[in-house]
C-alpha cells in the first residue's frame, strides 16, 4: 500500500467506467437499435425519445436527490398527477400561469411535509411516503372526481411546441434542471451535505451539519420537481387524467437504480441518473420500432433491471476487493 | 508560545453508567509539544476519557481547563472548533466526498450564497496535506485511498483546524510498518510544531519509542503519571494490572485427554496464513493478539462463517473441509463471539428464545417448539449462571453486559459441546461477572471440555489458559506455557512484527 | 397512578379507540353497518387482502419487502380462469400452485441466495410479471366459460355453514401460518433473521435458506388469493390485481408490524387489514366515494406508526 502507486493513463478511464457503467450499458442498447431499426437513428426519432424521458427524467432527478441522502419518495407519480389536475383544474377560475403556480406549489408543500414527517417523527421514509402514494392519489380523485380535466384554452398545449433545433421545450427543462441539480449536488454546501448525510450520518451529525433541514429540503425539492413533470405533462396532453402517472414511481426508481445510483445513500450523481433514464428510454423506443408487443418491453425492463442489480453487485464486489 | 505550557488540564471527571464507574475522579495534563501516552486494559477508561474530551459524552463532575481557561465541550463540532480532535479507531469520513471536502467536513468555506468556494478549500486543503507531506491530491475521493491515507486526512483536519490537542486512539491498529513509520514522522511533526498529543495505545514498543510521559489508567481511575524515559515496560505494565496474578485466576486442573481439535497450515487471502495448533479435552488454550491480528478470523473459519483457501481442520481424528456453521454446531463446537450485540444475541428476543436459538431442533419434535423444553433450559441456566432478568420473554436489549454475556454463554453451553470457543469473553462487562466467567471457564476444562479462550486482555489470558498461542499480523508468533507463560514473553513476541 | 396508565394506556391504543369511535359513528348514522351481510360483505373483502397480506408478513419479518404480490395476483388470477377453460379446475388450481411457488422462488433466490436489494428485485419482479401477463392474455380479458356450474365457484362463492368459503379459508390460513410462525422451527428463524442476521448465522442458522422460504410462503398465499380472486370474478382483468402490494403493506403497518424486521405477527396484520377493509366500508356506507378510503388510509398509517414509535420510546414526538 505505501508504494507509490503506478500511475496509468488508463487508470481514470477505468475508474470512472467503474462507476458510470450505465454509459456503456446505453451505448451498447444504442448501437443495437441503430443496426437493428432504419427508424431508430433519425433526428426525429431521437428528438422525441429525449422529450418522453423528460418527464420520468425530472421526477428521477428529485429521487436522485433524496436517494443519495439514504432515502427514498415513492408519492412521486401522485404528486405528479395532483399537480397536473390542479394546473388544468384551475386555470377557468383563477387563469393560466396562477393555476401552473398552484400546481407547482402542492408539489412542494407535499414534498415539504413529507420531509417534515421523515425528519421529525424518525419514520423510515418508505412507510412516509407510501401513505402519501396512497393519500395523494386519493386527494387527486377527490379533486378530479374520477374524471379527466380538459383544457378549455388550448394555446395551453402550443408551449410544448417550443423547439430549439431538435430540442423541444420540454427535453431542455429536463436537461437544464439535470445540470442545474448535479451543480447544486457538487458546488453548494448543501450538495454535499446531502452526500454526508448518506454516507456516514454519525460523521455528518459529529460535523455539526443539520442532517433534518438536508433531508428536509430534499424531498421538498423531489416534491416540487414532480410538480414540474406534472404540468409539463398536462401541457402536453392538454388533460389530467386522475390515473395519470400511476406507478412512474417504479419507474423512477428504475431508471435511477439501473444508472447506478445506491439505494444506501451517499453514492450516486446525476450523470448516472441522466444514463439511465435515458437508457430506459432508448430501449423502450427501440423496442416499440422494432413493432414488439407492450409486454416484451414489461419483461424486458424487468430482466435489465435484474442485471444491473447483479451487475452492480459483481462490481462493487470487485472495488471493494480493490481499496481493502 | 513558549515551550512547556499546559494546554489541557483535566480535574476530577468523573462519569458513571448504569453500575459502572467508568471514570473516577480523573486527573491528567497535556503540555505544549509534548505526546502523553494514555495506557491501561481494556475498559480502564481510556475511550470514555477520550469521548468526554472529544464531546460526546458529558461528565458528571470535573473540569476542563484549556489554555488556561475553564472550558466545556458541547458537541464534537464545538471540540474540533475549539481545537480538540480526536482520531478514533473507526474513521469518521464519508468516502464519497473528495479529500478537501473530509477534512472540511460541515465546516466548508461559502460564499454567501452558500456555494463552496472550492479553489479556496483546495488550496486550503493543499497547504495542510503539504504540511504533513501527503501523496495525495485535495479532489481525490476519499473511499479510494487506503486505510493509512483516510487516516492522515483526519490527521491532516487537525492541521487544518490548527487543532491544539490531537489525540490517537490505537492508530496503528490496521497499519502496515512502512505506514506506521510515517505516522510517527507526522507525530514527531506535529509536536515540535507545539501541538499536544495524546495517544493511546496497546503496543508498548510505539509507546516507548514516541511518548513523552505515560498516564496509567486502571478501573477508572488514575494509577499515575511516569516520564517514559524513567520507566520501563515492567513498570507499566504492573500498574496497569495492579493485582496479583495467581490469586485472582482459576486455572483448571490439568487433566488433559485426546485432541479434539486440530488445524494444520490454515490460510485465508489478508486474513491468517499458515496457522496451526491442536487443543485437547480439558485443556484451555489463550489466543493472544492485538486488535486486528486475525485472532477472530481463525476461529470463525473454524466454525464455519469463512472459509479457508488452505489448509486442513481435523476433528478428533477425522478431517472436515469447509464445516458450515450447523454442521459445526452438530459436531460439538461452540463459538462464543467477540460481539455481544451484533454476533452473539437477537436483541429484541427474550433469553429463553436466545439460549435455544442454535439448536432449536433439541427443542421441537417435527419441528415443532416445545416451550415447556425451553423454559425448563432457560431456568436452569438462569440460576447456574445467576442471570438477573425479569423473566424468559424480557428482551436481552435490556440487560446489563454481564448478564447479556452470560445468556450467550447460555447458549451454547446448554448443547454439551465438545469444544468451546470463547472469543473475547470478558470485554466491556463488570468485575464480578468477569471473575465468574473466568471460574466458569475452568470448570468447563476440567469437565472435559477443550477450551479456546481469545483476549487482548493479558492477564486474563495468562490466568486461565494451560498454554498461550501469540498472534500478529495473521500468524502465530509464539507459543508459551509453564515459566514461559509470562507477560514479557508475549509482548515481546507480539511487538516484534 | 391510574391516570398514568389511562394516558399510557390512551396513547397505546389511541388509534383503535379512534377507529372504535369511527365505527361507533357509522353504525348510528346508518342502518346497513350493523347487519350481517355486511359485515361478512367486509369479510369477504378482506379475505384476499388477507390472504396475500399473511405471507408477506413472513417476508416483513425477515426486513424485506415483497412489491411484487399484485402483479403476482394478477398473473395468478388470469391463468388460474384460463387454465379452468383449458385443462379444467383441478389442474388450474395445481398450476397456479406451482406458479406461486415458482415466482416466490425466483425473489428468494436473487434476495436471499444472491443478496440483492429486495425493494428492486421485487419491483424487478412487478414489471416482469405485468409483462408476463399480458403476454399470456394476448391484452384480452378472460372469463370462466361455465360460470354457473363449476366446483370451482366453491372457493370464491359459496358459503359454509353461513360463513363465506373465502373467509374459512382466509382463517384456516391465518391460523396455520400463525401456529408456523410462533410454534415451529422455522417460525423462529425468521425472526430471528429479521431480528439480527449475523447472530442468526452465528448460531448456525442458515439465513439464506431461511429468506428463501419466507418468499415462497409470500408467492404461496398469493397464489391462494388468486383462487379465490379468480373463483369470485370468474374472470380477470389484465389490472385485477393492482396496487394490491401497497394495501397489504399499509395492512401490516397498521397492525404494527416494523419493517425493520423482527417483530410482527399474523393476528397484527389481520387486524391491521381489518381495519382497512372496515374503514373502507365504513365510509362507502357513509356515501363517501371510493378514493375518500385513500387519504384516509393515509393519515391512519402516519398516525399509527408514529404513535407506535412514540410509545416505544416513551413520548409521542421525537
Amino acid at each position: 500500500m505505501s508504494t507509490p502507486n503506478k500511475i496509468s493513463f488508463l487508470a481514470p478511464i477505468k475508474n470512472w467506467l467503474l462507476r458510470n457503467h450505465i454509459w456503456v450499458f446505453f451505448l451498447v442498447v444504442f448501437g443495437a437499435f441503430s443496426l437493428a431499426s432504419p427508424y431508430f437513428l433519425t433526428v426525429n426519432n431521437l428528438s422525441n425519445v429525449l422529450t418522453q424521458s423528460a418527464f420520468i427524467g425530472i421526477l428521477a432527478i428529485g429521487m436522485t436527490l433524496v436517494m443519495i441522502n439514504g432515502e427514498i419518495d415513492l408519492s412521486v407519480g401522485a404528486v405528479l398527477a395532483l399537480a397536473s389536475a390542479l394546473a388544468i383544474g384551475l386555470q377557468d377560475s383563477i387563469g393560466v400561469w396562477p393555476a401552473v403556480f398552484c400546481g407547482l406549489l402542492s408539489g412542494v408543500a407535499l414534498g415539504a411535509l413529507n420531509g417534515t414527517i421523515i425528519a421529525l417523527s424518525g419514520i423510515h421514509s418508505f412507510i412516509v411516503t407510501l401513505g402519501a402514494l396512497i393519500g395523494v392519489r386519493g386527494l387527486v380523485f377527490i379533486y378530479t372526481g374520477e374524471d379527466a380535466l380538459m383544457v378549455s384554452d388550448f394555446s395551453y398545449t402550443e408551449y410544448p411546441e417550443i423547439y430549439l433545433g431538435p430540442l423541444s421545450i420540454t427535453a431542455m427543462i429536463f436537461l437544464g434542471l439535470a445540470f442545474l441539480f448535479q451543480w447544486i449536488l457538487t458546488s453548494t454546501r448543501h450538495g454535499r451535505e446531502a452526500y454526508s448525510v448518506g454516507d456516514n450520518i454519525e460523521a455528518a451529525h459529529d460535523a455539526g451539519i443539520n442532517v433534518k433541514r438536508n433531508k428536509i429540503i430534499n424531498f421538498t425539492i423531489c416534491g416540487g420537481l414532480a410538480a414540474v413533470a406534472g404540468i409539463l405533462l398536462s401541457m402536453r396532453l392538454g388533460t389530467a387524467e386522475p390515473n395519470a402517472g400511476k406507478i412512474w414511481e417504479l419507474w423512477t426508481i428504475i431508471a435511477v437504480v439501473l444508472g447506478g445510483v445506491r439505494l444506501t445513500g451517499g453514492y450516486g450523481t446525476l450523470w448516472m441518473t441522466i444514463g439511465g433514464v435515458l437508457t430506459l428510454a432508448v430501449m423502450r423506443n427501440g423496442l416499440r420500432l422494432l413493432s414488439t408487443p407492450n409486454y416484451v418491453e414489461l419483461m424486458v425492463m424487468g430482466a435489465v433491471l435484474i442485471m444491473a442489480l447483479l451487475l452492480d453487485h459483481f462490481l462493487s464486489g470487485i472495488s471493494r476487493k480493490k481499496t481493502s | 508560545m513558549t515551550q512547556n505550557t499546559t494546554l489541557l488540564e483535566l480535574q476530577g471527571i468523573t462519569k458513571t453508567f448504569p453500575g459502572v464507574k467508568a471514570l473516577d475522579n480523573v486527573s491528567l495534563d497535556v503540555k505544549q509539544g509534548e505526546v502523553l501516552a494514555l495506557v491501561g486494559e481494556n475498559g480502564a477508561g481510556k475511550s470514555t476519557l477520550m469521548k468526554v474530551l472529544a464531546g460526546l459524552y458529558t461528565a458528571e463532575q470535573g473540569s476542563i481547563k484549556y489554555l488556561g481557561k475553564e472550558m466545556q465541550v458541547h458537541s464534537p463540532l464545538d471540540a474540533r472548533l475549539k481545537g480538540i480532535l480526536l482520531i478514533h479507531q473507526e474513521l469518521s469520513l464519508s468516502p464519497e466526498l473528495s479529500v478537501a471536502e473530509n477534512i472540511y467536513l460541515g465546516a466548508w468555506p461559502t460564499n454567501r450564497f452558500g456555494l463552496l468556494q472550492k479553489r479556496k478549500l483546495r488550496k486550503q486543503t493543499q497547504q495542510a496535506l503539504e504540511a504533513l507531506g501527503c501523496d495525495f491530491a485535495p479532489d481525490d475521493r476519499v473511499g479510494q485511498l487506503s486505510i493509512a491515507r483516510q487516516q492522515m486526512v483526519e490527521i491532516a483536519r487537525a492541521q487544518a483546524f490548527n487543532a491544539n490537542i490531537v489525540i490517537f486512539d490505537e492508530p496503528t491498529a490496521s497499519l502496515t510498518d512502512n505506514e506506521k513509520a510515517q505516522l510517527f514522522e507526522t507525530i514527531e511533526d506535529l509536536r515540535s510544531r507545539g501541538k499536544g498529543i495524546i495517544y493511546i495505545s496497546h503496543k508498548m514498543d510505539e509507546i516507548f519509542e514516541i511518548t513523552d510521559r505515560i498516564t496509567i489508567l486502571r478501573d477508572g481511575q488514575v494509577q499515575g503519571t511516569k516520564i517514559t524515559a524513567d520507566t520501563s515496560v515492567d513498570e507499566i505494565t504492573r500498574a496497569m494490572i495492579g493485582r496479583d496474578l495467581d490469586t485472582y485466576f482459576h486455572r483448571a486442573k490439568e487433566n488433559f485427554g485426546e485432541d479434539v481439535l486440530a488445524i494444520d497450515g490454515l490460510s485465508a487471502d489478508g486474513l491468517f496464513s499458515d496457522v496451526s495448533f491442536s487443543v485437547k479435552s480439558g485443556e484451555v488454550l489463550g489466543l493472544y493478539g492485538l486488535v486486528g491480528a486475525g485472532r477472530s478470523e481463525v476461529v470463525e473459519t473454524i466454525f464455519g462463517i469463512r472459509k479457508a483457501q488452505s489448509g486442513r481442520i481435523i476433528w478428533k481424528g477425522r478431517e472436515i473441509s469447509h464445516p458450515t456453521p450447523a454442521e459445526a454446531i452438530e459436531l460439538g463446537i461452540a463459538l462464543v463471539p467477540e460481539s455481544r450485540k451484533e454476533q452473539g444475541l437477537v436483541l429484541g428476543m427474550g433469553g429463553r428464545e436466545n439460549i435455544t436459538l442454535p439448536h432449536l431442533h433439541f427443542f421441537s419434535t417435527l419441528s415443532v417448539m416445545s416451550k415447556e423444553k425451553e423454559l425448563e433450559t432457560y431456568e436452569q441456566f438462569q440460576q447456574a449462571l445467576d442471570i438477573k432478568t425479569t423473566g424468559p420473554e424480557q428482551p436481552v436489549a435490556k440487560l446489563s453486559g454481564g448478564n447479556q454475556q452470560k445468556f450467550v454463554l447460555a447458549k451454547w453451553l446448554c448443547s454439551s459441546p465438545n469444544l468451546i470457543i470463547l472469543d473475547e469473553p470478558t470485554r466491556g462487562i463488570d468485575v464480578g461477572s468477569k471473575s465468574s466467567i473466568h471460574e466458569l471457564i475452568a470448570n468447563l476444562a476440567e469437565q472435559g471440555l477443550a477450551v479456546i479462550v481469545i483476549s487482548s486482555e493479558m492477564p486474563e489470558v495468562l490466568g486461565v489458559s494451560h498454554r498461550v498461542l501469540a498472534m500478529a499480523n495473521g500468524r502465530i508468533v509464539g507459543s508459551f506455557s509453564g515459566q514461559n507463560q509470562t507477560e514479557e514473553n508475549l509482548i515481546s513476541a507480539v511487538s516484534k512484527t | 397512578m391510574f391516570k398514568q396508565d389511562m394516558t399510557a394506556l390512551l396513547r397505546r391504543h389511541g388509534l383503535l379507540f379512534a377507529f372504535g369511535i369511527f365505527l361507533a359513528g357509522v353504525a348510528l348514522t346508518t342502518d346497513t353497518f350493523l347487519t350481517v351481510g355486511n359485515f361478512l360483505d367486509v369479510i369477504r373483502q378482506v379475505s384476499i387482502t388477507g390472504m396475500i397480506a399473511i405471507g408477506v408478513t413472513f417476508v416483513v419479518i425477515t426486513g424485506r419487502f415483497d412489491l411484487s404480490v399484485g402483479s403476482m395476483l394478477t398473473f395468478l388470477t388470469v391463468i388460474v380462469v384460463d387454465q379452468h377453460n383449458v385443462s379444467g379446475p383441478f389442474m388450474a388450481i395445481i398450476y397456479v400452485m406451482i406458479g406461486g411457488i415458482v415466482i416466490g422462488a425466483i425473489n428468494g433466490l436473487l434476495i436471499g441466495f444472491i443478496g440483492l436489494n429486495a425493494l428492486i428485485v421485487t419491483l424487478a419482479m412487478l414489471s416482469f410479471l405485468q409483462g408476463l401477463t399480458l403476454f399470456y392474455s394476448g391484452g384480452a380479458n378472460v372469463n370462466v366459460q361455465n360460470a354457473q356450474n363449476t366446483w370451482f365457484a366453491f372457493f370464491g362463492r359459496a358459503d359454509l355453514f353461513g360463513i363465506p368459503v373465502p373467509a374459512l379459508i382466509f382463517i384456516l390460513t391465518a391460523i396455520v401460518a400463525s401456529f408456523v410462525l410462533t410454534r415451529t422451527t422455522f417460525g423462529r428463524q425468521i425472526f430471528a433473521v429479521g431480528g439480527n442476521e449475523t447472530a442468526s448465522k452465528f448460531s448456525g442458522i442458515d439465513t439464506r435458506k431461511t429468506i428463501f422460504f419466507a418468499y415462497i410462503l409470500s408467492g404461496l398465499t398469493t397464489a391462494l388469493a388468486a383462487i379465490i380472486m379468480g373463483s369470485r370474478v370468474m374472470g380477470a382483468q389484465n389490472t385485477i390485481g393492482q396496487g394490491y402490494e401497497l394495501t397489504v403493506l399499509a395492512g401490516i403497518i397498521l397492525g404494527g408490524t416494523s419493517l425493520l424486521g423482527g417483530s410482527g405477527g399474523i393476528w397484527r396484520t389481520i387486524l391491521g387489514i381489518t381495519m382497512l377493509g372496515f374503514i373502507q366500508n365504513g365510509l362507502l356506507l357513509l356515501g363517501y366515494p371510493y378514493y375518500v378510503q385513500w387519504l384516509v388510509t393515509w393519515v391512519v398509517i402516519i398516525l399509527a406508526v408514529w404513535i407506535d414509535l412514540g410509545a416505544k420510546r416513551g413520548k409521542v414526538f421525537a
